[in-house]
């Protein structure tokens, strides 16, 4: 295993994993490696289990060593998604994830770091660490899980909760108007945010394939079902009938067409620039083929991804983005940090520090 | 400079002068430079620094006057003093504030430009103190010194108000020549301060050098005073304030330990400092995180402690509170981590800029659960080096968070400090786990090693430390309750009642570690102890002294470790006919003491955000004395000599 000392040493991109030692010659490792000894207790049916079992399957690819892959979660059903990973890991406390990840990330640049959210945990009591964590840029990718609801506590209403959604805590329904988390993360200058989908193994690992090569914070949602809760909530993008509809597709360089596929193949529906500065859908068949929209997720400037990601119903889900809206290359914060640590000179000459330039002393003799 | 036309010099022992202004006017500076060229001289000292939380409070109030005090002796001193025997007012709020605390016969040297009917409105004063005999008690010097700063600058084109500006450096010049203090070094800091400025440069030297040559041939100032060079132990020596040996002392415990230092940090006066000094050390390894808020800068912390680094984060007491949860989730991780806690007024946002002792029992039980952590505490300004040291010590070997208390006072005070020849200073063993530690049998009788990462070393009880990157002992902790052991998730009962337990036990073993307490009782014969922690022991002492001029004996005690005791502190308190208990606070080691030892310990508690003074402190002694029979003669020594 051969990796480059510091970043400044890295070829320009740099990869995520760029410092992170990897397997040697003839090693290998399967979905076997990662999975710990511990039982797995989510409920029946719950999306996490399908998001665990495509990390298991996609990280022996990645060919990083396992010692150096640490998982940090915070609290809620997702949380305990580090104690099913043979991995290092760390279940801390609520919404604080992000935080412990930064001092980790920062501390290592031999370490893969990932933490593991939900949406209550992320955007709501830890809301303050995540948006921080996204403008520093800090190595690390951010899995949040959004299932719309709290399923630890049994059934409250979330920061992603729809207006209206009548809870535990809600019987009347609930005020809340709720977050977009992309929308958040853009606004917060996130350098890689992208939506997928538990149930969509394939496009999943994709994701999570670009967000461990991005180098910096990457943020992926995924819609995610909790069945006891909040069962359906994602039913509008899953079901055969309707996601078509429901989906719309985000691939970097290529037209953003949804709907029931026309003779080219591709979707009736698209988008195109709105008069009032956003995005809106439109049918194909009334737009010019230049003023489709071409998705670019490198543009420096996010307005683009931004109002795309306003397309996304904040009430009862029937539409929404899904893939990569923003993937931008930007200084990390644990590099530079470690840069001004590796250029600050030779090692520090400790008493010439504590004493300071005024030393005076007394002698033996004038006692 | 020279000392043209020669003075009568009269000796002193010891000075204590306050120096006095608006926000602006660079009382702190002036402060400071007249500490440094009295370290330099030689003589002991103490200071404390007071200003206002505000940077700027409104001009010519009182709520906007900063002093800084200063205490210098030719023997071995304790405090800042009580009662200045110099007080310089750069204006009339700086005198009204201050005059109170000055004996009949103290000197005061004032502003007269500054005092003029509108600033002596703002005061307060419905006349003019210098004139309408209200100050008839004391030798009062009232000169124009902003005028003859201005004269003095004037071939350096400023505008009038920069140049004014300079009147403290005059000031200085004056005491620096009242009290013979080499002025080389203030020479050599203004000079390269203001090195890219040169006007201003010029001005600040010009106006020192005539503050000084005016003190000189001015009839105002009849002698001159000398305070010789205290009495010292041969070493090397600096002056030095409690947050910069605390934040030399983690960078050494860095070094002691082998471990790159982490602070996440989010800025707090009067911690700020702490933050600001780590970050200049890059050059050893220190890495310092400005933290979105208080949490993210312990969470940050305590991440780089799994990672493998001497986590520290530095806080006051709002930001204490803040972190709780996370000091529990440190408690529960087993992880090594120095909490600092520079304590000011409290509670919530209260006296951001004064000092008191009352996070005590914050950081004793400020969490949820049994969550026991040690708690250590430093006593004077350049032992708030030895105390990280300490700190970083029992978290580094018991693998937990350690709360290192200071305070404001110790924080921004300073004092001549003995420098430690690093090279003597105790190594910190990391100790980091290398491979496996334990041997599981499966159901087939194989037997395979792996990692347990809670199986806790049986003199220590301190479970192993291994940062990811280690093959092998890949594991997941967290703050759910965990078997003993393997360290997985457990809701059993009998297993949370172990564990809770253990982690107490832990904490009580490093008494192990602590030495005994020595009593300082010269005589042997005391029937009074007074016991104290953190920065009372200058008061303390102080008023011991006193007492024990007056014939009377009692015994002194001071807590570096608050939790856990040192085991002696037991016996150590039977002893004594009478246990009193000075803090600043409400009685908060008084009620410690009580609930662990059943002794009939007295409180005594002063929460002004001011350290305690000595004669204060002698009063409280002399009470408890007296409520013992034991009274002091009437013909003891004279006033001056208790001083």
């Amino acid at each position: 295993m051969t990796t480059p000392a510091t970043v400044t040493d890295l070829p320009d991109p740099v990869l995520g994993t760029a410092l992170v030692p990897t397997l040697g010659e003839g090693e290998s490792q399967t979905g076997k490696d990662f999975t710990s000894d511990q039982e797995v207790r989510w409920c029946p049916g719950c999306g996490d289990y399908a998001v665990l079992k495509a990390v298991q399957g996609f990280l022996p690819g990645l060919g990083l060593r396992r010692e150096n892959i640490v998982f940090v979660s915070g609290i809620g059903c997702s949380s305990r998604f580090p104690y099913y990973l043979d991995t290092y890991g760390m279940h801390s406390i609520h919404g604080r994830a992000p935080s412990i990840a930064t001092g980790i990330a920062t501390a290592r640049e031999d370490l893969s770091v990932w933490v593991v959210t939900g949406d209550g945990d992320a955007l709501s009591i830890g809301g303050n660490h995540l948006i921080h964590a996204l403008r520093r840029n800090v190595n690390m990718t951010i899995l949040l899980f959004n299932n719309r609801i709290y399923g630890l506590t049994k059934g409250q209403y979330s920061p992603t909760s729809e207006t209206g959604k009548v809870t535990k805590s809600t019987p009347m329904g609930s005020v809340d108007h709720p977050f977009n988390p992309v929308s958040l993360a853009l606004g917060a200058e996130a350098s890689f945010v992208a939506r997928t989908i538990d149930s969509d193994r394939k496009h999943l690992t994709s994701v999570l394939s670009a967000a461990a090569a991005h180098r910096g914070t990457s943020l992926v949602e995924i819609y995610q079902n909790c069945p006891i809760f909040n069962d359906g909530a994602f039913d509008a993008i899953k079901n055969p009938d309707t996601k078509a509809d429901a989906i719309i597709p985000l691939v970097h360089g290529e037209q953003i067409r949804f709907g029931a596929a026309q003779e080219d193949g591709l979707g009736h529906k698209c988008l195109v620039r709105d008069a009032g500065g956003g995005v809106r859908v439109a049918e194909v068949a009334g737009v010019a083929a230049e003023d489709i929209l071409v998705h670019d997720a490198h543009h420096p400037d996010p307005t683009r991804a931004f109002a795309i990601s306003r397309l996304t119903d904040s009430g009862y889900l029937h539409q929404s983005p899904i893939g990569i809206f923003r993937q931008v290359e930007r200084p990390t914060y644990d590099d530079q940090a470690r840069v001004q640590l590796s250029t600050a000179g030779e090692p520090g000459d400790l008493q010439a520090l504590i004493d300071g330039p005024d030393v005076w002393t007394v002698e033996e003799e004038n006692r | 400079m020279t000392d043209a036309p020669e003075k009568p010099v009269q000796q002193l022992e010891r000075v204590i002068i306050r120096f006095a202004g608006d926000s602006g006017d660079g009382m702190q500076l002036t402060g400071d430079r007249f500490t440094q060229e009295t370290a330099a001289f030689g003589n002991d000292l103490s200071t404390l620094p007071s200003f206002p939380a505000e940077i700027r409070a409104p001009q010519g109030t009182i709520p906007g006057v900063s002093s800084f005090q200063l205490h210098f002796a030719s023997r071995d001193i304790l405090t800042p003093g009580d009662h200045p025997d110099v007080l310089v007012a750069m204006n009339p709020a700086a005198l009204k504030a201050n005059v109170a605390d000055l004996k009949p016969g103290a000197v005061i040297v004032l502003d007269t430009h500054d005092f003029t009917a509108r600033n002596l409105t703002k005061a307060g004063y419905t006349t003019d103190p210098v004139e309408d005999g209200s100050l008839t008690d004391f030798q009062v010097h009232a000169l124009d010194l902003t005028g003859m700063t201005v004269e003095a600058v004037k071939e350096f084109g400023l505008s009038r108000k920069d140049a004014a500006r300079s009147k403290n450096m005059y000031s200085l010049g004056l005491l620096s020549w009242m009290y013979g203090r080499p002025v080389e070094g203030t020479i050599d800091y203004v000079s390269t301060k203001f090195a890219k400025k040169p006007e201003i440069r010029d001005a600040n030297l010009a106006a020192f050098k005539a503050g000084y040559h005016f003190g000189e041939t001015t009839e105002s100032f009849a002698v001159r005073y000398e305070v010789k060079p205290a009495e010292a132990a041969a070493g090397r020596y600096r002056n030095i304030t409690g947050n910069l040996a605390l934040s030399y002392g983690l960078v050494a415990a860095g070094r002691l330990s082998e471990l790159p230092v982490f602070l996440g940090a989010y800025p707090i006066t009067p911690a700020s400092d702490i933050l600001h000094e780590l970050s200049k050390h890059k050059a050893f390894g220190v890495t310092t995180f400005q933290a979105e808020d208080e949490i993210a800068g312990i969470g940050a912390a305590i991440g780089a402690a799994y990672a493998g680094h001497l986590g520290v984060t530095s806080t006051s007491g709002p930001g204490v509170a803040l972190k709780a949860e996370a000091m529990g989730l440190a408690v529960m991780l087993e992880l090594p981590l120095v909490v600092v806690d520079v304590q000011r007024g409290g509670p919530s946002t209260g006296l951001p800029t004064k000092t008191e002792q009352a996070d005590l029992l914050q950081v004793m039980f400020g969490r949820n659960g049994e969550a026991p952590l040690p708690v250590i505490a430093a006593q004077a300004p350049a032992d708030c080096f030895d105390a990280a040291i300490e700190a970083a010590r029992i978290a580094v070997t018991y693998r937990t968070p350690v709360v290192l208390l200071s305070d404001g006072y110790l924080a921004n005070g300073s004092e001549p400090w003995a420098l430690p020849d690093v090279a003597s200073l105790p190594r910190i063993e990391a100790g980091f786990a290398t491979g496996t530690n334990h041997t599981s049998v499966g159901k087939d009788g194989e037997e395979t090693a792996d990692f347990w990462p809670y199986l806790r070393d049986p003199g220590t009880l301190a479970r192993p430390w291994a940062p990811p990157g280690t093959a092998g002992l890949e594991h997941r902790i967290g703050g759910i309750e965990k078997g003993d052991g393997h360290g997985n998730i457990s809701y059993d009962p009998a297993n949370h009642d172990f564990m809770v337990r253990t982690r107490q036990a832990k904490v009580d073993g490093i008494a192990r570690s602590i030495p005994d307490l020595e009593v300082d009782d010269p005589a042997g014969e005391a029937r009074l102890l007074v016991i104290g922690w953190g920065s009372t022991y200058g008061p303390i002492g102080a008023g011991v002294r006193r007492v024990r001029r007056r014939g009377l004996d009692v015994a002194q005690v001071h807590l570096r470790h608050i939790n856990p005791f040192p085991r002696n502190l037991g016996e150590i308190l039977k002893r004594y006919d009478k246990v009193v208990v000075p803090e600043m606070n409400l009685g908060q080691l008084a009620m410690l003491l009580r609930a662990e030892f059943l002794v009939d310990a007295e409180s005594r508690t002063n929460v002004r955000g001011m350290p305690f003074g000595a004669e204060e402190m002698e009063d409280i002694l002399l009470a408890s004395l007296a409520a013992l029979g034991v009274a002091p003669t009437a013909d003891h020594e004279a006033e001056e000599a208790l001083r």
